[in-house]
């Protein structure tokens, strides 16, 4: 990674001590870095939370924006020069839950954009409340006797409301990051990356998840790539999460879409 | 036989948060976290540059680089 | 020039207001009596190499638009009372972040849903406190279709220069109302000052303007944009000297330039002993019933708040003469007349006139008010 891809002089980052974010982060400026993408032409876009202080910490241009709201953003960005490299960074909760209309209206138009979802299964700044991707039964500040919700699968909703790319990664697996990372961001259409990470202070304490080192490692141990999966059987792959490619297609213009003829 | 390749470890104190993810992710024992809570470089000879600290270092505070003999 | 004479509805002078201004990006979401200024910029904005962009609500509209204005453009997006509602938190951030926008509240009759075909002004006082926080925003009030091509256009260049959102206030009636407007009107063009130097570039900091040079993203000046409070370099700081001069900074640069910014319409107020006061469709029932009062032998007088924000009380207060009673018609229950009860105390006869059904007032009820009032 550059290391002027970042900003030094705002370091040491706001994160707490073991905290996800900085190594989706870094993945994500490794990404950049390895796409060799002109530093001028990109643009990171965040929304609220603790991952959205991300952008802020990078040497591009960065738009940090209001609660749920970085999508409709970046859309005006990449619409206006469609020459620049538009990447929202966002969590669980700003990206599913108050912006998850954004999210799913991005898919269907398919807006060359790229969202990176740093997902840490709750709201971490404001101290730990749960949010759409919180697993069931899983206690937060707002779910003390377990959340009796189920959570987003997000992959599958972004590739439901029509996004031509979804993957989903895990920052235990950071090449397999950084892979997913490139080929989201040069990919032509909207894409979405669900990074999955850690928060140690809040999911991870009220969980009895260990140590942050403990969060990162125990990935190998409920993380199958989705090659592996497919040779599995659904019993086997209770309480698992499947990382990898789930949609890259090509771009739909309204013809190659299937639109019936007396809509198109 | 080659010669073992050794790494020079930069280890940023004032940004580093003393998290032990680098001693939970280190292969060869690099690192430990201290009786005072502190990141400590204990084994640096045994690196071997696989990155997985520097990679998963949330703040950046981790560069292994090869130091080059000539 | 010779003189244009087009047919056109206020709503598509709205539209090609914005276009002559320079407008080239338009987001936007369905919502009566609004609606046609989206339709027509789906249309004319790929025809003037704009972009038009349909969003999934007034949230993301006013958030396209941001972004947009972000990367160089200028840009409108059009609505209505409940459009505006959600588009409160998105007008605050533009404020913080000094992005150049434009909104066009048409105002239907409210609250919530109301009745969405009839004409109010129920929405005076949201566009100025709508949004959470201090904060300043220029809100604009056309009378006529003509009046809604012009103060788009200059709508649009006073964003530009102040970097600020600007508000043009219309309302169901002006927004379908159909008259000949004249666009051979001069078009006279603002664009927002850049920075030149990279070096030693902070996109906060400013001159005896007040108004930041910010680098258009995309342009290699590398900005942080946040709606946190910001110091100069446009990083977030908790700290409350920047914080207040922060806010202090968005409040001087429209009030160091009040000249600039306030406009009002006046007719006769020099030796009114009654005067009106009023803003948008409602000044043209009073424009007929002073006409009518002065050929009765009455000293009736007319200002129309052309610019209703800023809304400075020395400037009205001159403005206003020394009419001893001032009455203020508008279509809602008494939104103007707080802020003119204001600038004049107890020194003179402040009356509201309000109706609220859903209809305008016409000449010959202004008529009656003063006849009933005893005024």
């Amino acid at each position: 990674m550059r290391p002027d891809f970042l900003r030094s002089e705002r370091l040491p980052n706001i994160w707490c001590p073991g905290c996800g974010n900085g190594i989706v982060l870094h993945a994500l400026l490794e990404a950049i870095d390895q796409l060799q993408l002109d530093p001028d032409k990109v643009v990171l876009v965040s929304g609220i939370g603790c991952s959205s202080r991300a952008p802020a910490y990078t040497a591009f241009d960065n738009v940090h924006t209001l609660h749920g709201r970085a999508i409709p953003v970046a859309t005006g960005i990449k619409l206006a020069n469609p020459d620049l490299t538009v990447i929202v960074v966002t969590g669980d909760g700003d990206g599913s839950a108050i912006g998850g209309n954004h999210l799913i209206h991005a898919a269907r138009r398919d807006v060359d954009i790229t969202v990176v979802v740093f997902n840490n299964y709750n709201y971490g700044m404001t101290g730990g409340q749960a949010s759409p991707l919180t697993p069931s039964t899983s206690i937060t500040t707002t779910t003390p006797n377990g959340n009796l919700d189920r959570p987003f699968d997000l992959v599958k909703l972004a590739a439901g409301a029509g996004a031509t790319y979804a993957a989903r990664s895990g920052i235990y697996f950071t090449r397999h990051l950084i892979d997913h990372l490139k080929k989201a961001i040069t990919h032509d259409g909207f894409s979405l990356v669900d990074a999955v990470a850690q928060c140690p202070t809040y999911f991870g304490r009220f969980n009895k998840k260990g140590s942050a080192g403990q969060m990162v490692t125990s990935q190998k141990d409920w993380m199958v790539l989705k090659s592996v999966a497919e040779k599995r059987t659904p019993e086997e792959l209770v309480g698992k999460i499947i990382i990898g490619e789930f949609v890259n297609i090509e771009r739909r213009t309204p013809a190659s879409a299937g639109a019936p003829k007396e809509q198109a | 036989m080659p010669e073992k390749k050794t790494f020079k470890i930069t280890h940023n104190r004032n940004w580093c948060k003393n998290c032990g993810i680098c001693v939970a992710v280190c292969p060869k024992k690099v690192y430990e976290i201290d009786r005072n809570d502190r990141h400590a470089i204990i084994n640096p000879q045994d690196c071997i540059g696989c990155q997985m600290c520097v990679e998963h270092c949330p703040d950046f505070a981790l560069t292994v680089e090869e130091v080059k003999n000539e | 020039m010779s003189e244009m004479r087009v047919l056109m509805q206020g709503n598509e002078a709205v539209a090609e207001g914005a276009i002559a201004a320079g407008v080239r990006f338009y987001a936007g979401y369905p919502i009566t009596p609004s609606s046609e200024i989206a339709e027509i910029m789906a249309k004319r904005m790929p025809q003037v190499g704009g972009t038009f962009m349909q969003m999934e609500d007034e949230i993301a509209s006013i958030m396209a638009i941001v972004g947009a204005s972000m990367a160089g453009k200028k840009v409108l997006t059009a609505t209505s009372g409940p459009g505006f509602s959600l588009m409160q938190e998105g007008l605050g951030y533009a404020c913080m972040v000094e992005a150049p926008i434009v909104i066009l509240d048409s105002m239907r009759y409210g609250p919530s849903t109301g009745m969405a075909t009839k004409v109010s002004q129920m929405d005076l006082m949201q566009t100025r406190w709508g949004t959470h926080g201090d904060h300043w925003v220029i809100v604009l009030s056309p009378a006529s279709v003509e009046e809604s091509y012009q103060l788009t256009m200059r709508a649009v260049n006073l964003a530009e220069k102040y970097r600020n959102p600007v508000i043009v206030l219309s309302d169901e009636t002006i927004s379908h109302l159909r008259e000949p407007i004249d666009t051979s009107i001069p078009k006279a063009v603002v664009d927002r000052r850049l920075p030149t130097e990279k070096a030693g570039y902070l996109p906060y900091k400013t001159d005896e303007t007040l108004v930041p040079t910010i680098a258009n993203v995309g342009t290699g000046f590398r900005t942080s944009f946040t709606g946190l409070v910001h110091g100069e370099s446009g990083f977030q700081t908790a700290n409350g000297h920047v914080a207040e001069a922060l806010v202090e900074r968005l409040r001087d640069k429209l009030f160091n330039n009040l000249d600039d910014i306030i406009q009002f319409e006046t007719d006769r107020v020099e030796d009114a002993d009654i005067l009106f006061m009023s803003f948008g469709i409602t000044a043209r029932g009073v424009s007929e019933a002073v006409e009518s009062l002065r050929s009765h032998g009455r000293k009736a007088g007319s200002l129309r708040f052309v610019t209703l924000f800023p809304f400075d009380d020395d400037r009205v207060r001159k403005a206003a003469g020394n009419a001893r009673t001032i009455v203020v018609p508008e279509l809602n229950s008494g939104q103007l007349v707080l802020l003119v009860k204001r600038v004049f105390g107890d020194s003179r006869k402040v009356v509201p006139m309000n109706k609220i059904n859903g209809d305008l007032i016409s000449p010959q009820e202004i008529l009656s008010f003063i006849r009933e009032e005893n005024l």
